[in-house]
């Protein structure tokens, strides 16, 4: 019914008898979202609604200095090597990419002239190319003109893998033609229903083919403008100093209308995020400071009769406790957490059941993240399409201790429940950070109550994410009953970080602990849920898919949620920023403006 | 003379090896790896981070990575940081200058206070200047840098809102107003760093001038009639500097990782602050280049130590 409705309805909106607000609001009528609604118009056949701009200048330039603290300063500043958000931040000031994402997970478009969608034919039916058409008239900032063939080039640099570009993982699974000098097309080997990856977003910026073409493959690190890049964008570069600083001016062939809006731009790295949020809330040196991981609390007294103010943006970064489904305590052939074995309390649903009943995110909220974290019970926290409705999550030691006691765990002498000689004793690890720490110690003392002895072990994070084989503090190898931390989901679709999942990439000591499902949890139906998803172009089953993968993990109590975490960000009173929790800081840099 | 200079710097250079050689061991036997940001990020696979290990040649024996690290040297090459693909030695002189400016300015703030301060708190033993000497110089090398660098912003950048407390090294301005923006903003780091060392240098002073002041020789001297800024200056100063030189010379390297701590919360783009974050990037021939820096500074103002001896007392050199 839905179905046959669905499509009269994006006819009607095609020839133009019920204009596009109206379609989300019936869709919304029908319990669908916004952005879903925006999606299902998309694959319909009608453009993707580009996120609606507030940027007011009416003018290039004028707005003075705009100065950014980044506590981490980007230490270098080609797109293809840049290990961490940091440097991604600071090359995208200058590099731009074909489309970016707004605040709510729109596409924006930067240096494609439009969206690709099946109407324009931009997105073949079975899902297995793409075309983009190139804006027109954009310039390089050494007046080269930009075409088709340093996209095309970007592909080859990278999937050399001499070259030792790090995004070779998303470049060469795909082939990239030229069809003319403003239009590319993408290859898929398969039907990929989010075919936004390569070449969108801050992480896939284009560098020029005729500064680097020269430098491809082993000769890499030698090119001179990977220190001094020459880009598209709203701002070229003036000054680079590794960690330090990042300076460039305003473009004045620039190829948006009006921006951007400040004359120069700066990024000042180094230092701490408590230091960073006063220079910026408290003392107002700065503009905008990047990132600030400072409780709440403090950052509620430095607002008070400050210059500036905290900014949210909501992405779908979860904070969460793994739950491991092998034995970390038990050697087989020389691997601890071996996949021949099964965790003694663990195995038992109960157990697991009752832990998640023991995290009480609401107080850990409280306590700790305060406006930049949410309660949930969802694994996958984002885009709001992919958010499953069917799971809610309680804080009781008594149904904890029940569910227990029925189980068959009881306490001890010590107080400590016991079940056929295995003591309920956990080690609960995590990488060394202020709320992960505050967060162990409420987990822990609810756990006493419900007769569960909590270990906690804290790692520096430097070790936990390492992946040094010959570490045993890794977060992959998991020689721990729990582990808490959070892994970013860095554009809006869920399929890669759902990928992880899979029974096929357990991590384990013959992959060197690379396989990526590091619970070592092993479930036929959401491997199968997973690979439906990755073939189906129809937005709406495909979104319904994620959900039952998320209600899996959920059923099977894989992970704890414990908080779903905003990006948080400082800004001075006056800063109009445009934050995004799908986008790095600076990807909609050239939508910022000061208000008067 | 000239001599026992030459033999000084021959035994600096089994020294500098041995000390490579520990750096580099400890540093190979260090957990974590460069590439360890990689292995949260959804969006590159394992196999990427692996293949960049191997490249870089973070897999192979350590005997044959620290021979590489010594051939490189011996032929100038510093290497190049794995995180910012950029030659070591650029690196670390890009970072210079800001370190040279804020300690070395710290360090001649610490000395234009501690040896007059002492000599003239040496003098006039237990007297009203030389109690309340002593108690500010207690007070000053009781209090760490963190803390005082933290106090220092909260007066004068959050309160009264005088100085900025991020050091920045593009300063929008040219001639004088240029040089008067650098002294404003190095006011802070350097008054920090250079009350902490000025208090125990004090004290130092203070105590090498009364050891001496006592000598016979100096009665003498004074018995012969010659005034008291002669005698405290040629026959007292003189002598009494040989230990001061000593700590002096020797605190150098300590005093460049005591400005760590000063650099990270100003926010001064030097040798430490490069070294913190090399080291949590786990980026180890910039952590390896910066703390064989740090060796060769020791060496180096050791033997500096050594030839002002010579100067200050000839019988050292002769021996």
């Amino acid at each position: 019914m839905l179905d046959k409705e669905l499509r009269s309805m994006i006819g009607q909106v095609k020839d133009g008898r019920m204009d596009r607000r109206a379609f989300i609001q019936r869709m919304a009528a029908v319990g669908l979202t916004a952005p879903l609604a925006n999606q299902i118009l998309a694959l319909g056949g009608v453009a993707m609604a580009q996120g609606a701009s507030t940027y007011k200048p009416t003018k290039r330039g004028g707005g003075g200095a705009l100065k950014l603290l980044w506590w981490q300063g980007p230490t270098l500043l080609n797109p293809h090597f840049a290990t961490g958000t940091k440097d991604q931040d600071g090359a995208r000031l200058f590099y731009e990419p074909l489309a970016c994402w707004d605040p709510d997970g729109n596409m924006k478009l930067v240096l494609a002239a439009e969206i690709p969608s099946i109407q324009n034919g931009g997105l073949a039916a079975d899902g297995k190319s793409v075309t983009w058409k190139l804006k027109p008239g954009v310039k390089w900032h050494d007046g080269t003109p930009f075409t088709a063939d340093d996209v095309v080039f970007n592909w080859e640099y990278s999937k050399d893998p001499a070259t030792s570009a790090l995004t070779i993982a998303t470049l060469r699974e795909i082939t990239v033609e030229k069809v003319d000098d403003l239009t590319v097309r993408i290859l898929f080997n398969k039907p990929t229903p989010f075919w936004a990856d390569a070449f969108v977003g801050a992480p896939n910026t284009i560098i020029p083919k005729h500064l680097f073409q020269d430098y491809k493959g082993s000769k890499s690190r030698e090119a001179p403008t990977n220190l001094s890049p020459v880009g598209t964008g709203p701002y070229k570069f003036v000054e680079f100093k590794p960690g330090d600083l990042v300076r460039g001016v305003l473009n004045p062939d620039y190829h948006m209308p009006n921006r951007p809006y400040f004359d120069s731009v700066e990024m000042k790295g180094g230092g701490d995020a408590v230091s960073a949020a006063r220079a910026v809330i408290q003392t107002g040196e700065y503009d905008f400071g990047w990132n600030i991981q400072v409780e709440d609390d403090v950052l509620l007294r430095l607002e008070k009769g400050g210059k500036g103010k905290t900014v949210y943006a909501v992405g779908g970064d979860t904070e969460f406790i793994a739950l491991n489904f092998t034995d970390p305590n038990t050697e087989v052939d020389g691997e601890r957490s071996s996949m021949k074995t099964k965790h003694p309390l663990f195995s038992d649903p109960a157990v697991r059941k009752a832990l998640s009943l023991l995290i009480d995110r609401e107080s850990v909220k409280k306590a700790i993240y305060g406006r930049a974290g949410r309660t949930t019970a969802n694994f996958l926290n984002g885009p709001e399409k992919f958010v499953s409705k069917n799971t809610s999550w309680e804080f009781s030691i008594e149904k904890a201790s029940k569910i227990l006691d029925d189980a068959g765990w009881k306490p001890g002498a010590d107080g400590i429940r016991e079940k056929d000689g295995k003591k309920l004793k956990l080690l609960y690890q995590t990488a060394i950070n202020g709320p992960r720490q505050k967060t162990q110690a409420i987990v822990k003392q609810a756990c006493q109550k419900a007769g569960i002895d909590v270990e906690l072990k804290s790692v520096v994070a430097s070790v936990f994410f390492s992946s040094d084989v010959g570490n045993p503090d890794t977060y992959s190898k998991f020689y721990a009953d729990m582990e808490m931390f959070q892994i970013p989901l860095s554009q809006p679709d869920p399929s890669q970080h759902m990928r992880r999942y899979l029974s096929t990439l357990v991590a384990t000591k013959e992959n060197k602990w690379q396989g990526t499902n590091f619970p070592r949890w092993v479930n036929k139906e959401y491997d199968a849920t997973i690979q439906a998803a990755d073939g189906e172009m129809d937005p709406v089953k495909r979104a319904a898919l994620y959900i039952k993968a998320n209600d899996l993990m959920y059923q099977d109590t894989v992970f704890i949620p414990v908080q779903h975490r905003l990006k948080v960000e400082a800004a001075a009173n006056n800063l109009r920023p445009v934050v995004s929790g799908w986008a790095n800081e600076t990807d909609n840099l050239f939508d910022w403006y000061r208000e008067e | 003379m000239s001599q026992y200079v030459l033999r000084r710097l021959l035994i600096a250079i089994p020294s500098l090896l041995g000390i490579s050689l520990v750096l580099f061991v400890v540093l190979a036997l260090a957990p974590g790896d460069p590439f360890g940001e990689l292995a949260t990020n959804p969006n590159v696979p394992p196999e990427v981070a692996l293949a960049l290990r191997a490249k870089f040649g973070l897999d192979d024996p350590i005997y044959l990575r620290y021979l590489h690290w010594l051939n490189a040297m011996l032929h100038g090459d510093w290497g190049f940081s794995f995180v910012s693909r950029m030659d070591v030695d650029t690196l670390i002189l890009q970072r210079l200058p800001a370190t040279l400016y804020v300690i070395g300015s710290a360090q001649i703030l610490a000395l234009l206070i501690a040896i007059p301060v002492g000599v003239y708190a040496a003098t006039k033993p237990y007297s009203l200047f030389d109690q309340i000497a002593n108690t500010l110089a207690f007070v000053g090398f009781s209090l760490p840098t963190f803390f005082t660098g933290i106090l220092f912003i909260l007066i004068f950048s959050v309160t009264l809102d005088w100085l900025p407390f991020v050091y920045t090294t593009d300063i929008k301005a040219t001639g004088i107003r240029w040089v008067l923006e650098m002294i404003r903003q190095a006011i802070m780091p350097v008054a920090v760093l250079g009350l902490f060392q000025a208090a125990s240098m004090t004290r130092f002073v203070r105590s090498a001038m009364l050891d001496v002041i006592r000598l016979d020789y100096v009665t003498t001297a004074r018995a012969k009639g010659l005034g008291q800024a002669k005698v405290i200056i040629k026959h007292v100063m003189r002598n009494a500097m040989i230990p001061v030189v000593t700590l002096i010379a020797l605190q150098m390297p300590a005093v460049f990782g005591g400005a760590i701590v000063t650099e990270q919360i100003f926010r001064i783009p030097g040798i430490g602050s490069l070294l913190i974050s090399s080291i949590l990037s786990n980026d180890t021939p910039v952590v390896m280049a910066v703390t064989f820096v740090f060796a060769c500074l020791v060496v180096l103002f050791n033997l500096i130590a050594d030839v002002l001896y010579g100067w200050l007392d000839p019988r050292i050199s002769l021996r």
